[in-house]
């Protein structure tokens, strides 16, 4: 399943400004630490891979970029993490806007009960992005084609999304997400519920999106990371253990817990 | 510009509407708050040692109290229960053993429209059955409208309780070669007691408190009674009877008999949360 | 209470006592009885025969509710046939039976609680559980279990001495001056023991259970339905609205339904308030009367078989019309739950 282009070396994170950018950031639920001082730079229209054994903290990194953990009681938080320079924790953040530039497909697919139309002109209609009619069938054509799904649901818009299989419910949540415009995406295992062939679907999707978002992916599957990244972060126990273009850390890590992370003899 | 006032005004929408719901809680609450304000304040005020022994005072007469409403309002509730519980819980077992079959289902639709059966029809029913057949009002047919009364509730919590304990206890019993009848008798409903009990004293504390199906059927006496055969007062029946007359002491009374039945009720219903909270003691 | 705790070990028809499960294994009791492969086959049919016994109670019970109420009621069936629901005489003196007026007070009185007590129990619902922090959840959820454990007679005492006074003299008669001439709703002497006072208190009475329902099916809303919404920019309240209240629809009208069902049989408390006479009328400020209610006044000093037995066919009426609703609400919880397993 490798890309059948060769890909150029991608630059360095220095060498292209951030758009997402963690510093110093650290995470609780009530007494416990999820994440530890954190500093991570998300290149722009790059795709930035966390890796690492479950509960070492990339999903709880993932959703504090949009504050999705806001909605946990008994949070609390250290240090920032700014998207274009904007801090995400400042204290008048407004999260609904925020949410609008960041978007975000989850583990499991989550349409909404709606039909494929309605899931995707529901953030168009929410952040009334447009209100003209042929704006709004335009916007649900660009990003069901954009999610590489135009073609298989043409033909029945209006027919319900719970209708659609597993990848292509996921693919539809990420063309509802994209139809916000998002300057980011954020993918929590997006592809870990699906079969090969549809998780290679979505692997090629995140390969085309990047061309235009930026893209964190949270991944379990280490090819996942190392098919569709450009660099990878790998997190340990609430702390990122080591950061770098993705064959780098694949080929050769400099620290001995993320070789022996990648090789399998933990997580 | 434009797009941010929207944006402005969506926000400031949602703060209204998450507000309007807070209102909506207190204006729940508030009735409530009313309510128990006035049973303790009035209620308090006219409850005395006389409540507690004296028969009721003749109409219009100051003082007196509702000795024989508590004694009977406990028999109607006692009896009801042994002619309900049995076979409540015995229905209840057969929903959780046997509720998937046809006649299963059809027995619990039948439980869950009979739950929602109006007291007053459940009244009127007794008194065409068994006033009519007796030829008069008395305590059993006051029993008999509450136990027909407990008995859909009961059903049903039993089931669900029963349903809660866990397949391996039952196949532990039946591993040990029990029957199906002693897995039932021996495992389950040990295991289930507490449950069952719970649903059995919140059907108790919520028939204490009904009125309706014993207008026609207990009846209502001023007198001391406990003989199956013959009417029997109950505090609710004299709450209401107070509660519509002219007399200012009798309004008063009405207050007190309402705080001792709430008492009565909520005492039964927080012994059911106790248990609720450890279903397998 | 005694026969609470007696009950269990008292279960199918009082057989034996049940030795405990420890002294079982190897069967104590074996020299008693049959070799034991049969002895099983024998009692388990048995056992199996007296539980269905037991389940068949409740149909035979229902079966004989309707019986007796109709055979009782059969005079007044077939002395005013289908005239009986449809005329708005009630004069027992003159032997004139027709059940209009209780039918339209009763339809009335529980359709405005229902307009009062949706609105204001789904708010609750949504505030406990969106908004509200557990220290503030916890003890409102209470209250609210507390409102539904309060005997209905209770309700009818307050609203006689605390509910219809306000009512009359905060509510109605500055809406009698104002709008009285204008809006029929509004028309007339303010009594205080109206058709107003009657929704209110049952309104009262039904938010309990509306808002149980609501929570439950607003609780089982899965998380993912809510972080799509949010995600993709919507406020909360649009998270509420538009993902969270669509998805628990069919949960709340079931839940509303049930409500329904307990405003139409309730007797005591709107008997109490609602000033007990069978007219019809457009205003709200106008006492009114239902089926429960003359029930529970006349069912007593009934005399004459016909007036007896018009009465009978009101309970028949009422009895009809809640199980027609229960269904329909049983019918749509059923869909959820089998929604809800399916997904």
């Amino acid at each position: 399943m490798t890309r059948p282009s060769p890909r150029k070396p991608p630059p360095e994170a220095h060498e292209i400004r951030p758009a997402v950018e963690a510093k110093d950031f650290s995470f609780w639920y009530g007494k416990n630490q999820a994440l530890k001082r954190v500093s991570l730079q998300m290149p722009d229209r790059q795709v930035t891979a966390l890796i690492g054994p479950s509960g070492c903290g990339k999903s709880t990194f993932l959703r504090s970029i949009n504050r999705m953990n806001d909605l946990i009681p008994g949070i609390q938080h250290e240090g920032d993490i700014t998207l274009d320079g904007d801090s995400v924790y400042r204290a008048d953040q407004d999260v609904v806007a925020l949410r609008k530039r960041v978007g975000m497909v989850f583990q499991k697919s989550n349409p909404f009960p709606k039909s494929i139309y309605e899931n995707v002109a529901y953030g168009a209609r929410v952040n009334r992005i447009t209100s003209s009619r042929s704006e709004l069938d335009e916007l649900v054509e660009r990003s069901l084609r954009q999610a590489a799904l135009w073609d298989e649901v043409r033909d029945r818009l209006h027919s319900s999304a719970l209708g659609l299989s597993g990848g292509q419910q996921q693919r539809l949540c990420i063309a509802r997400a994209l139809a916000v415009s998002p300057r980011v995406l954020l993918m929590d295992e997006p592809a870990s519920a699906l079969d090969p062939i549809a998780t290679q679907k979505i692997e090629e999707l995140v390969y085309e999106l990047k061309e235009d978002y930026t893209i964190v992916i949270v991944t379990h599957n280490m090819q996942q990371a190392a098919r569709v990244s450009d660099r990878t972060a790998f997190f340990f126990m609430g702390e990122l253990i080591e950061v770098g273009r993705t064959e780098e850390i694949f080929t050769n890590p400099k620290v001995e817990q993320t070789e022996a992370y990648i090789t399998g003899r933990f997580g | 510009m434009t797009t941010i006032a929207l944006h402005r005004r969506r926000i400031l929408f949602s703060r209204l509407m998450l507000t309007l719901t807070g209102i909506a809680a207190f204006v729940v609450v508030v009735p409530l708050l009313l309510i128990f304000y006035y049973l303790v304040t009035a209620g308090a005020q006219a409850l005395n040692l006389d409540f507690f022994t004296q028969l009721p005072a003749p109409a219009g007469e100051a003082g007196g109290g509702m000795a024989n409403a508590l004694l009977g309002t406990f028999l109607l509730v006692f009896y009801a229960g042994l002619m309900g519980i049995p076979i409540a819980v015995g229905a209840g077992v057969y929903l959780a053993e046997a509720g998937n079959t046809k006649l299963g289902t059809f027995v619990r639709f039948i439980a869950d429209v009979m739950n929602g059966t109006p007291s007053i029809v459940t009244g009127i029913f007794v008194w065409a059955w068994v006033v009519l057949m007796m030829g008069r009002f008395s305590l059993l047919a006051g029993s008999v409208a509450l136990a027909v009364m407990l008995l859909p509730m009961v059903t049903r919590t039993t089931e669900e309780m029963v349903r809660l304990v866990p397949r391996e206890l039952k196949e532990g019993g039946m591993a040990l070669g029990f029957t199906r009848w002693r897995t039932t008798l021996g495992v389950v409903l040990p295991a289930a007691r507490s449950g069952i009990l719970t649903g059995i004293l919140v059907a108790l504390a919520r028939i204490a408190g009904e009125t309706a199906p014993l207008l026609f059927t207990a009846f209502g006496n001023p007198f001391w009674e406990w003989r199956l055969n013959e009417p029997i007062s109950a505090l609710p029946l004299l709450i209401y009877q107070y509660a519509i007359s002219p007399y200012d002491d009798w309004h008063r009374q009405a207050w007190a008999a309402a705080l001792v039945l709430i008492g009565l009720v909520l005492a039964i219903s927080l012994v059911a949360r106790f248990l609720i909270r450890n279903p397998y003691r | 209470m005694p026969s609470a705790t007696d009950s269990s070990p008292a279960l199918p028809g009082g057989q034996r006592p049940v030795p405990p499960p420890s002294s079982a294994p190897g069967g104590g009791e074996g020299g008693r009885f049959l070799p034991s492969r049969k002895k099983g086959n024998l009692t388990d049919q048995f056992y199996g025969m007296i539980l269905k016994l037991f389940g068949l109670t409740l149909p035979l019970l229902f079966v004989f509710i309707v019986l007796r109420i109709g055979q009782e009621a059969r005079p007044a069936m077939e002395a005013f046939g289908f005239a009986f629901i449809t005329s708005t005489e009630w004069n027992p003196v003159l032997r004139e039976f027709g059940a209009l007026p209780f039918i339209f007070g009763t339809v009335v009185s529980s359709f405005l609680a229902l307009l009062i007590a949706l609105p204001l129990s789904v708010g609750l619902a949504v505030f406990l559980t969106e908004l509200a922090p557990r220290w503030l959840a916890a003890p409102i959820a209470f209250a609210t279990e507390l409102l539904a454990a309060i005997p209905s007679v209770v309700y009818g005492l307050w609203g006689i001495f605390v509910l219809v006074p306000f009512l009359r003299f905060t509510v109605q008669e500055p809406l009698s001056r104002r709008f009285g001439d204008t809006i029929p709703f509004f028309e007339g002497p303010a009594y205080g023991f109206s058709m107003m006072s009657g929704a209110v208190i049952l309104s009262i009475m039904i938010i309990p259970f509306i808002s149980a329902v609501t929570r439950e099916v607003l609780a089982a809303v899965p998380r993912s339905q809510r972080e799509a919404a949010l995600a993709l920019g919507a406020t909360r309240w649009e998270m509420t609205w538009q993902v969270a209240l669509p998805y628990a629809l069919p949960g709340i009208i079931g839940g509303a339904i049930l409500g329904l069902g307990r405003a139409l049989g309730e007797t005591m408390a709107i008997t109490m308030v609602i000033g007990n006479r069978p007219d019809i009328a457009a205003s709200l400020f106008a006492p009114g009367y239902t089926m429960a209610s003359v029930l529970a006044n006349e069912f007593a000093e009934a005399t004459g078989e016909l007036y007896l037995s018009a009465l009978m066919e009101i309970a028949l009426i009422l009895f009809g019309i809640t199980i027609l609703v229960n269904i329909a609400a049983q019918a749509l919880v059923w869909r959820v739950a089998r929604r809800g397993g399916a997904a």
